[in-house]
């Protein structure tokens, strides 16, 4: 069991370790030279000599790169990503400041998403019609289809534009945040019911319902009883997609909707070349995925007793 | 007075899809009856249409399949088209069911205690308390033999054996105390001593409950020594009835006279005397040892096959027969031990060197639907062996066809067009191309039907007589062994028990295993007595 | 029984629009006489009508047409995303699979790495140190798909080595190679194969959602994310700006995801 812990845990700690020397190679080794990064690409050549010195000086970018390296690690290490190059502002602070909005929205959006999928695999394994069982099991398929934007311009120009029950931008008060909250619910709920509706297909043709209907079980009952519970854990293996999902899916409603936070900071981070803000979101990501994993890879054994029993044998 | 029977089916007739608008019939017209305190047997092989026979009585079909005549009757209860809700209260109350499989019957997740729960609950005529459902569940798992009933009760079905899995379904399908009970295949998937134990089980529950009980079985043998009447189904009928007496003394129908020959429980020996036989050792093995993790799934094994002669290796599950096959045909490298293939020691060979021991030792494997790349034609799979030694293919692949009893026009096909049988003789065929001396069949013969496996054995014999071939002959079942094995050597639990030839092992068996393994044939005393 | 009957008309449907859509990538100017360039002025925004299927946008050019050659630039990025994506990742996967042990062990740590960076933000990364272009979008997009590919591919390869036909291949005397080249790669590249035109669709949209965010080929060459963002200032007024190239842009998508079904469960078959 302790094993399994320490395992479990040094494979994340891996991969934040490895995400930060990738974005390290990328965004300070590979670029010929890192400091044009760091100015804006039409003023490169208004911008004198010494200044462009001092700049690569302040950033540490005439030490050798094995030694800026150790420097930045060890910094990244304490929380100190250094300061956003726009704003001046350090890199934590910067994360940390709309770290809320984004939270609440995907947050919601990840409630409304697994209801929905949840929803329509239910439908899709009790309903005895195979006509809404086809049209329901398309439904995932275009969720994932409908480009984020397309998406959030319709239900823009549909709820704002047309009928004005919501509020187009911005973001203050509750009524601001429900139509972004469907937009990104939509691409994020797609692979979650694609998956759900594939196991719970699965485990309610398998051998044990056909023992609960022998026992006298009533559809519903076995739907409830038996398959729910066993064919929603696999839908935490793809807890890193929806994940991946969540934080692709902000960028762009965040954008559409000109809402505060991370994905918005990260296209502004990107537009701006702001290189200490951009690495430190692609790592703050990679520590969120790390601890999520980490969390379903522990809260899995507890789940479902044969993984109980292979972890445990795992001495 | 009449009476009438728990169930009644009469002229029942399924059908499935086949395409549009067209139907396959997999169940055409049958009928049949059960009385209080009767078990009766229906034996057919895969695909005679038992199993949908099954579900269309419980009401349990799939949604596509269709029912195009017949009724279903339980204690003159037409229960016909009725409805998943109202069937749901025959279903557990009137009759119990057992499935096949009793490694995917039960639900993984939950504990033995609360599936058995469950059926009592469903099934009580008024609620209950928490507590007698408890103590009822508890009752229903004793009843079915579990004398632990506490502490399964606390567990999950990954923590109980394949035959107490089994046990705790035939608790749930008591647990409503039903009149009736069908059970599917319910010992097809356990070794032979716990289907010894569960079918003594079920009849005693017979005589003890006075339930009637249907038993669908695909082994002849079984049918013969428990039923008190056989039904026997082909091709979706039933083709003959009758008291267990009769279909063993006067069968009207052929199909019935070729199971009944088929069955090795029918046999007094060899399928043909064995004339190729010589003193020469072909393979000998000593002290082979094989740990996984902590498991010793070979505990110092010794064999000899002797030239032109079958060893058959006979064990249930967890006797490490396998593991011994694949240390055999090198595919396991042993822990400790050696394997000799004449005079070359197989053990201290690199894996060039191994190469070129294949050429004279072959290995066939158990399921013919895994071992042959279904993207391959039956050309390709026999030249396969051919091409890799760079050996002259003109003209083989119809002649190793020839040797199996197939004929050219399979040259083309995929192993997708094939049935069981058909697939295992290309097996064998490939295997033999590169003319070995020795084959290695890892339960070759266990996953075909009893008539497909009699062919099968008939023609293994045939080669060895006409080739001098050693089989290694890896199996779970004794009755198979009698018909084409010289010698046999008896594993349990990694170790060898017990070694030596067929007569003296079957006629004088020294080790109290080997008794029980006997013992436990199905069918086994039926012969006797005929 | 009505439904597979119902099904097939639709996968025809759906490949009939990869193959319009593939036409007009190949040449836009059989599918419209208008150019995507040159607009008229003075009428702009006009409504969709049987003259500009689509409208027209600011500059009064016809949308349909900046469509129809706006899925050179989205399908060429597409098709390279794609083969960058499937050639690396199925030569890793088969590669960790095949030869297990310490190789297997450290590839997948790496591609766990890359599949705890989310796609689009990967790429979003790679296109602002190489610089924004189309091409720059397509490499971004393959590179941060190689890891799923790898994935699928490995899993694939695993279950395919233990198979008994490859074990029997052995047996028989077939070299590591030989058993490799006819047994694991055939039977491995099925899945591999639907998961490559699931990712056709999925790659679109990544590279449109790139070009959304202004991160592909400078205005005014036509692209589809690209023609969805600049309608997307008007959206209020002149909805089909941004919204008719968009739906063209779903329907492509959701065709690919339908064929790709088709190919998966042939597979399972």
């Amino acid at each position: 069991m302790l094993r399994y812990v320490a395992l479990k845990t040094g494979r994340a700690a891996f991969v934040v370790w490895a995400a930060f020397t990738l974005t390290f190679v990328l965004l300070f080794v590979l670029p010929a030279n890192p400091v044009d990064l760091l100015f804006d690409p039409t003023e490169l050549n208004t911008v004198p000599p010494e200044v462009r010195e001092q700049v690569a000086d302040n950033y540490g970018f005439n030490k050798p790169v094995l030694l800026q390296y150790a420097d930045r690690l060890g910094h990244a290490l304490t929380g100190d990503f250094g300061s956003s190059v726009q704003s001046g502002r350090p890199v934590a602070s910067a994360i940390l400041d709309v770290l809320p909005e984004t939270l609440l929205l995907s947050a919601g959006a990840l409630v409304l998403a697994v209801l929905a999928a949840v929803g329509i695999a239910l439908v899709a394994t009790s309903t005895r019609r195979a006509w809404v069982r086809n049209v329901v099991e398309a439904l995932p398929s275009g969720a994932v289809s409908v480009p984020v934007f397309l998406s959030g311009i319709l239900i823009l120009q549909v709820f704002s534009f047309k009928l004005g029950w919501f509020p187009a931008f911005g973001d203050d008060g509750p009524r601001s945040i429900v139509l972004p909250l469907i937009t990104l619910a939509i691409p994020v709920a797609g692979p979650i019911a694609q998956l759900l509706v594939r196991s719970f297909a699965t485990e309610f043709h398998s051998g044990y319902v056909t023992t609960s209907w022998a026992k006298g079980a009533t559809r519903g009952g076995i739907i409830l009883r038996d398959v729910l519970r066993n064919a929603s854990l696999p839908a935490l293996t793809i807890a890193g997609i929806t994940f991946g999902n969540l934080i692709a899916g902000s960028v762009i409603t965040e954008t559409v909707f000109a809402r505060k936070g991370i994905g918005r900071l990260t296209q502004n981070a990107i537009n701006t070349l702001d290189v200490p803000l951009v690495q430190g979101i692609v790592v703050f990501v990679a520590v969120s995925f790390a601890l999520i994993n980490l969390f379903v890879d522990l809260i899995y054994p507890l789940l479902d007793p044969r993984m109980r029993a292979v972890v445990e044998a795992q001495k | 007075m009449t009476h009438d029977p728990l169930l009644r089916i009469t002229d029942l007739a399924i059908d499935y899809p086949a395409g549009r608008r067209r139907w396959t019939p997999a169940v055409r017209g049958v009928s049949l009856h059960v009385e209080p305190g009767e078990l009766v047997a229906l034996v057919g092989e895969s695909g005679s249409g038992k199993t949908t026979l099954v579900q269309g009585a419980l009401g349990l079909l799939p949604p596509v399949a269709r029912r195009r005549s017949g009724s279903i009757a339980y204690s003159g209860v037409e229960v016909t088209g009725w409805n998943d809700k109202r069937m749901a209260r025959v279903r557990g109350n009137y009759v119990g069911f057992i499935p096949q499989d009793p490694n995917t019957s039960l639900n993984p997740t939950k504990r033995i205690g609360h599936q058995v729960i469950e059926a009592v609950r469903f099934n009580a005529p008024r609620p209950g308390t928490a507590a007698d459902y408890r103590a009822a569940a508890l009752e229903s798992l004793r009843t079915a033999g579990l004398q632990d009933a506490e502490r399964v009760f606390q567990q999950f079905p990954h923590e109980l054996s394949g035959g107490m899995k089994q046990r705790a379904l035939i608790a749930i399908a008591l647990a409503g105390h039903p009149k009736i009970i069908v059970a599917d295949e319910p010992t097809s998937a356990l070794d032979v001593t716990v289907q010894k134990v569960i079918l003594d089980h079920l009849a005693g529950l017979r005589e003890r409950l006075g339930i009637g009980i249907l038993l669908v079985t695909h082994d002849l043998g079984v049918a013969l020594e428990r039923a008190d009447r056989i039904l026997v189904m082909r091709a979706g009928e039933i083709v003959e009835h009758g008291p267990v007496r009769q279909i063993l003394d006067q069968p009207t129908d052929d199909y019935t006279r070729r199971l009944l020959a088929a069955s090795p429980a029918q046999h007094h020996g060899r399928l043909r005397d064995n004339t190729s036989a010589t003193g020469l050792v072909a393979l000998e093995a000593r002290a082979l040892s094989k740990s996984y993790k902590h498991v010793h799934a070979l505990k110092t094994a010794d064999l000899v096959v002797r030239k032109g002669t079958t060893h058959a290796i006979v064990g249930e599950s967890g006797a490490g027969k396998s593991t011994l096959a694949g240390i055999l045909a090198g595919f396991t490298t042993a822990d400790s031990g050696t394997v000799h293939v004449g005079a070359t020691e197989l053990t201290a060979l690199n894996r060039r060197e191994l190469r070129t021991i294949r050429r004279d030792l072959q290995f066939v494997f158990q399921n013919p639907y895994t071992s042959l790349d279904p993207r391959f034609t039956v050309r390709r799979l026999v030249e396969e062996p051919l091409r890799a030694f760079g050996v002259p293919i003109e003209g083989r692949a119809a002649e190793l066809l020839k040797a199996v009893a197939l004929d050219e026009s399979y040259l083309n096909r995929l192993p997708g067009q094939l049935s069981g049988g058909q697939r295992q003789r290309v097996a064998i065929a490939r295997a033999l191309a590169l003319n070995p001396g020795i084959l290695v069949l890892d339960e070759a013969v266990s996953a075909l039907d009893v008539s497909v496996q009699a062919q099968i054995l008939q023609l293994l014999v045939d080669l060895q007589a006409e080739s001098g071939l050693s089989y290694v002959f890896v199996t779970h079942d004794l009755g198979v062994v009698r018909l084409i094995a010289d010698d046999v050597t008896v594993m349990k639990d990694g170790a060898v028990v017990e070694t030596g030839p067929v007569e003296e092992v079957f006629h004088a068996p020294q080790h109290d295993y080997t008794r029980r393994l006997l013992d436990a044939i199905p069918g086994r005393d039926l012969r006797s007595t005929r | 029984m009505i439904t597979r009957r119902l099904q097939q008309p639709v996968l025809l449907l759906a490949w009939l629009v990869v193959l319009v859509v593939i036409g007009w990538a190949v040449a836009p100017q059989l599918f419209t006489s208008y150019s995507p360039y040159a607009g008229d002025t003075a009428a702009s925004f006009a409504p969709p009508s049987a003259e500009h299927w689509f409208g027209t946008d600011r500059l009064g050019r016809d949308l349909f047409a900046r469509s129809v050659y706006g899925a050179h630039t989205t399908l060429t990025a597409t098709l390279l995303a794609v083969v960058i994506a499937f050639g690396i990742g199925t030569a890793v996967g088969l590669i960790a699979g095949f030869s297990g042990g310490i190789a297997d062990t450290a590839i997948m740590r790496v591609v766990d790495v890359f599949l705890a960076i989310p796609s689009l933000l990967l790429a979003m990364v790679v296109v602002s140190v190489l610089g924004y272009s189309t091409n720059n979008i397509a490499l971004a997009v393959g590179v941060s798909s190689i890891a799923s590919f790898a994935r699928v591919m490995r899993a694939q390869v695993l279950s395919v080595v233990h198979q008994d036909y490859v074990r029997a291949a052995y047996g028989l005397g077939v070299g590591r190679i030989g058993v490799m080249l006819r047994h694991v790669v055939p039977n491995s590249l099925s899945s591999v194969v639907a998961l490559a035109a699931l990712e056709v669709g999925t790659a679109v949209l990544a590279v449109a959602s790139l070009g959304f965010l202004g991160y592909g080929a400078p205005p005014p060459q036509p692209e589809w994310g690209l023609l969805v963002a600049e309608g997307r200032d008007y959206v209020a007024v002149h909805p089909w700006a941004s919204i008719l190239p968009g739906v063209a842009l779903a329907v492509v998508v959701i065709a690919t995801h339908r064929i790709s079904t088709s190919f998966r469960k042939e597979h399972s078959r």
